[in-house]
C-alpha cells in the first residue's frame, strides 16, 4: 500500500474569529499575508519531510475559501518537483472543468513530470459544487466540459509528431504542440474522484484510477462498480493499486493524544458546512429531478441528507459534519490512535472495501499544529508503513464474490 | 373567451408546453426564468383582448433540453421558428425578465411577424462601460431570501417553501432553474453586443417596470427603454420584478392601450365558466 500526506493547506486562524460563511463571500481582507506564509513554509515543509518518511504527495485545491490557502494544485507540486528526489506528487486534482485552458494545464502537467523525472501522478477533478461560482463555465454543461477537456488534454501530451487542430464543442485550438513532453511514457497516471458509487464504471472504462475521500464504508460501492466494468470488459480484477482513499489520520503515543489531533483535524468536516445556502445546490450541478427530491426530503423534519452522511459499524449512520472522533473511527473515515490501533483500523477497512492500493491521508487538518503534524507523520512513517506492506492479497479475496457481473 | 389549453408542440424536433387562451390578435408571451408560476391571473386578464400564447422554452417547464442549445440566440431563433410553423402576423410580443431577453434578441433579427413589443422589467443588455458595475442582481449567487426581498413587494406572498409545492412543481421549477442557469450563468443574465444591435428594433415598444424592482433597478429600465429607438417607458406602480404577478389587471390594461387591443373580444366559442389560466410551467 502506498501512502500520502494530503492537506487541504487551511487558512484556520480566521475561523473562530468570524462568524457564518467562510467560503465564497469571506473577504481576503480577513487574510494576514505574514500568517498565510507562515502557513505556506509549514504545509511545504511536511510535504518536504515526507520526502525522507516515504510517504507520497498529494495537493488539491480550492477557490476563494478560507477552508484552502491551495488556489492551484500545480504550483506548490512544481515546488516539491525540484526540492523532493524520492516520493510520487499527485495533483488531486486539478478542475479542468473550471479552467478556461485545457492545454495550459497539459502544459504544467509536462513540466512537472520533467521538473521530478518522472514522479507526477496527475488528477482530475470536477471539483465542489461550490467551485462553479469562482469559475466562468455553467454548472450545467461541466461533465461534459470535463470530458472534452480530459480527452483534449490526453491528446496534448501524447501528440508529438506535428501539431493538431482541436475544434470541439466548447474549446477550439489551432496546432497544438506543447513544450516539453511528458518525462513518463505514455503519460503520468491519471486519477480521477468520486464520492457516489454513480461514476465508477465510467471512471473504470478509462483506466483511471479512482479515489474517494471520507466515504468510509460507502466506498466500496464505488469500488464494486469499477472493479464490475473491468470484469465486463474482460479486463480482469482490477487491482488494488486503481483505488485510493482518503481519511483523516493522526498516530501518537496514546490513544487519548491521538484522538485529540483527529479531533483537530476534523476541523476540516466541522468547516465544509458554513457555506451560504445559494452555494449548496448550483443549478445543474446536481440533476433537476435530484434537486427537487432533496428539497420534498428536507421539508421532513427528521430527514438527514445522505450524501453527509457515513456509516457506522452498526450500520446506523451519522452526519459526517457533525461526528464523534469515536463515530469517525467506526465509519473508517478517522484512522486514529496509537501506531498499532491504526495499523488495525487501516487493515480493517482494506478488508471491507476489497482492498485499496492507496491511502491518501489527511495528516494536517483543521488547526493541527505543525508540531502534532510532524510527529503524528514520523510515528506513521516508522511504525505504520512498514506494517501495511504485511497487507496481503488474501485481504482483497473479499472483493471478488462482490462483483462478478449481473447475469444476463 | 376562448377556453384555456395546454398542449405540447414540436417545432423542427424541439418540444415545448404552449398555454392558449383568448381570441383575436395574437398576443405572445415569453415567461420569465420562474416559468408560468403565478401567472394565472395575467394571461387570463390577456385573454379577454386577444389570443394569448404562451410557450415554455425549450428545457423549461416538463420537455426535454435540447442537447445543442447553450445560448439564448438557440432560444431567440426557436420562438421566431415557433412564429413561423403557428403562422401568427402582428404578433404582440410580450416578454418579462429572462423572457423580455430573449424578446430583445427575436426583434433584433426579425420583426416580419411582430407588430409590438413589450418588455416587462427585461434583462439581457449591458449599459455600463464600467466593469465592476453590478446592474442586474446575481439571481444565483444571492441568497434566496435576498432574491425574494429584491423580487416582489410582497416576498412572503410569492415566495413558496417546497412544503406548499406539489413533486411536479418542485421538478418543474427545478428544471426551470437549471436551463436558466444554461443560458444565463455567465455573462451573468446579459448578452454584451446585444445593447449595440437595439437600433435594428423597428416596431412600437413598450418597456414597463415595476417601481420596487431591485434585480434590475428602474434606472437599468430607463436605459433599455432609451436603447430602442421610439421606446416608451412606463412605471407600474406596487409591484418589483415580476410587475405581471404582482399587479396583473395593471399589465395587461397597459399592454391592451399600448397595442390598440379591443378591450374584450367576444367569444368566439362556448365559454367554460370559470376557466382560467392554470399552467403547469
Amino acid at each position: 500500500m502506498r501512502v500520502w500526506q494530503f492537506t487541504e493547506q487551511p487558512y484556520h486562524p480566521v475561523w473562530d474569529a468570524v462568524p457564518g460563511p467562510l467560503k465564497n463571500i469571506l473577504p481576503n481582507g480577513h487574510i494576514d499575508p505574514r500568517i498565510a506564509a507562515d502557513l505556506y513554509d509549514q504545509y511545504l515543509d511536511q510535504w518536504q519531510m515526507c520526502d525522507d518518511l516515504g510517504i507520497n504527495i498529494l495537493i488539491n485545491e480550492h477557490h476563494a475559501t478560507a477552508t484552502s490557502m491551495s488556489a492551484s494544485c500545480t504550483l506548490p507540486l512544481a515546488v516539491l518537483a525540484r526540492t523532493t528526489k524520492k516520493v510520487r506528487l499527485m495533483s488531486l486534482g486539478i478542475p479542468i472543468a473550471n479552467r478556461p485552458d485545457p492545454v495550459r494545464v497539459a502544459e504544467e502537467i509536462a513540466m512537472i513530470d520533467c521538473y521530478s523525472r518522472g514522479r507526477f501522478e496527475m488528477g482530475f477533478v470536477r471539483g465542489a459544487q461550490y467551485e462553479v461560482f469562482a469559475a466562468m463555465g455553467d454548472p450545467v454543461t461541466q461533465t461534459r466540459r470535463f470530458g472534452e477537456a480530459y480527452r483534449l488534454i490526453l491528446k496534448a501530451l501524447t501528440s508529438h509528431d506535428a501539431p493538431f487542430d482541436w475544434q470541439g464543442e466548447f474549446f477550439q485550438y489551432r496546432g497544438v504542440n506543447i513544450w516539453p513532453r511528458c518525462y513518463q511514457d505514455p503519460h503520468p497516471p491519471v486519477w480521477m474522484v468520486s464520492i457516489g458509487a454513480g461514476p465508477g464504471a465510467w471512471i473504470g472504462e478509462q483506466r483511471a484510477r479512482v479515489a474517494t475521500f471520507l466515504t468510509g464504508r460507502d466506498s466500496k460501492k464505488l469500488f464494486d462498480a469499477y472493479r464490475r466494468r473491468w470484469i465486463e470488459l474482460g479486463w480482469g480484477m482490477a487491482p488494488p493499486e486503481q483505488f485510493g482513499y482518503m481519511a483523516m489520520v493522526a498516530v501518537a503515543d496514546t490513544e487519548a493524544e491521538a484522538k485529540r489531533r483527529a479531533w483537530h483535524i476534523a476541523g476540516y468536516t466541522r468547516t465544509q458546512t458554513r457555506l451560504a445556502p445559494q452555494f449548496n445546490n448550483p443549478p445543474g450541478y446536481t440533476p433537476a429531478r435530484f434537486v427537487a427530491l432533496d428539497q420534498r426530503l428536507r421539508t421532513d423534519p427528521a430527514y438527514v441528507a445522505e450524501s453527509r452522511t457515513v456509516q457506522r459499524s452498526d450500520g446506523s449512520r451519522v452526519p459526517l459534519y457533525d461526528a464523534t472522533i469515536d463515530d469517525l473511527i467506526d465509519a473508517h473515515v478517522v484512522f486514529a490512535g496509537t501506531a498499532d490501533q491504526v495499523f488495525e483500523q487501516v487493515r480493517a477497512y482494506n478488508r471491507h472495501v476489497g482492498g485499496v492500493g492507496n491511502l491518501l491521508m489527511m495528516g494536517q487538518g483543521g488547526d493541527l499544529s505543525h508540531a502534532d503534524t510532524v510527529d503524528s507523520l514520523q510515528r506513521f512513517s516508522r511504525d505504520v508503513l512498514p506494517r501495511l506492506q504485511e497487507l496481503r492479497v488474501d485481504d482483497y479475496e473479499p472483493a471478488k464474490a462482490s462483483v462478478q457481473p449481473i447475469a444476463a | 373567451m376562448a377556453p384555456a389549453s395546454e398542449s405540447t408542440v414540436q417545432c423542427r424536433e424541439v418540444s415545448v408546453e404552449v398555454f392558449e387562451q383568448g381570441a383575436g390578435r395574437p398576443v405572445v408571451f415569453l415567461h420569465s426564468g420562474e416559468g408560468l408560476a403565478h401567472c394565472g391571473p395575467f394571461l387570463d386578464g390577456l385573454a379577454r383582448s386577444g389570443r394569448v400564447i404562451a410557450p415554455s422554452h425549450p428545457g423549461f417547464g416538463h420537455t426535454a433540453l435540447p442537447p445543442a442549445f447553450r445560448h439564448v440566440d438557440d432560444l431567440a431563433y426557436f420562438h421566431l421558428d415557433l412564429l413561423d410553423q403557428l403562422g401568427l402576423e402582428d404578433v404582440v410580443l410580450v416578454g418579462a425578465s429572462f423572457g423580455g431577453w430573449i424578446a430583445q434578441e427575436m426583434a433584433i433579427r426579425s420583426t416580419a411577424r411582430i407588430g409590438h413589443l413589450v418588455l416587462i422589467d427585461a434583462l439581457g443588455v449591458r449599459h455600463s462601460t464600467d466593469e465592476t458595475a453590478v446592474e442586474i442582481a446575481d439571481l444565483f449567487a444571492l441568497h434566496p431570501d435576498e432574491v425574494a426581498r429584491r423580487s416582489w413587494v410582497e416576498p412572503q406572498r410569492w415566495q413558496r417553501s417546497a412544503t406548499q409545492m406539489s413533486d411536479d412543481e418542485l421538478l418543474v421549477a427545478a428544471r426551470n432553474r437549471e436551463s436558466l442557469s444554461l443560458f444565463a450563468w455567465m455573462p451573468c443574465m446579459v448578452n454584451p453586443r446585444l445593447r449595440r444591435w437595439l437600433h435594428r428594433i423597428d416596431v412600437p415598444t413598450l418597456v414597463l417596470w415595476g417601481e420596487a424592482d431591485q434585480i434590475a433597478t428602474v434606472d437599468y429600465g430607463r436605459a433599455c427603454a432609451a436603447a430602442i429607438p421610439g421606446a416608451v417607458f412606463q412605471l407600474i406602480a406596487g409591484a418589483a420584478h415580476y410587475p405581471g404577478v404582482e399587479q396583473p389587471a395593471a399589465v395587461a390594461s397597459e399592454i391592451v392601450r399600448f397595442a390598440g387591443l379591443p378591450a374584450c373580444v367576444p367569444a368566439s366559442g362556448a365559454v367554460l365558466a370559470g376557466a382560467s389560466a392554470q399552467a403547469a410551467f
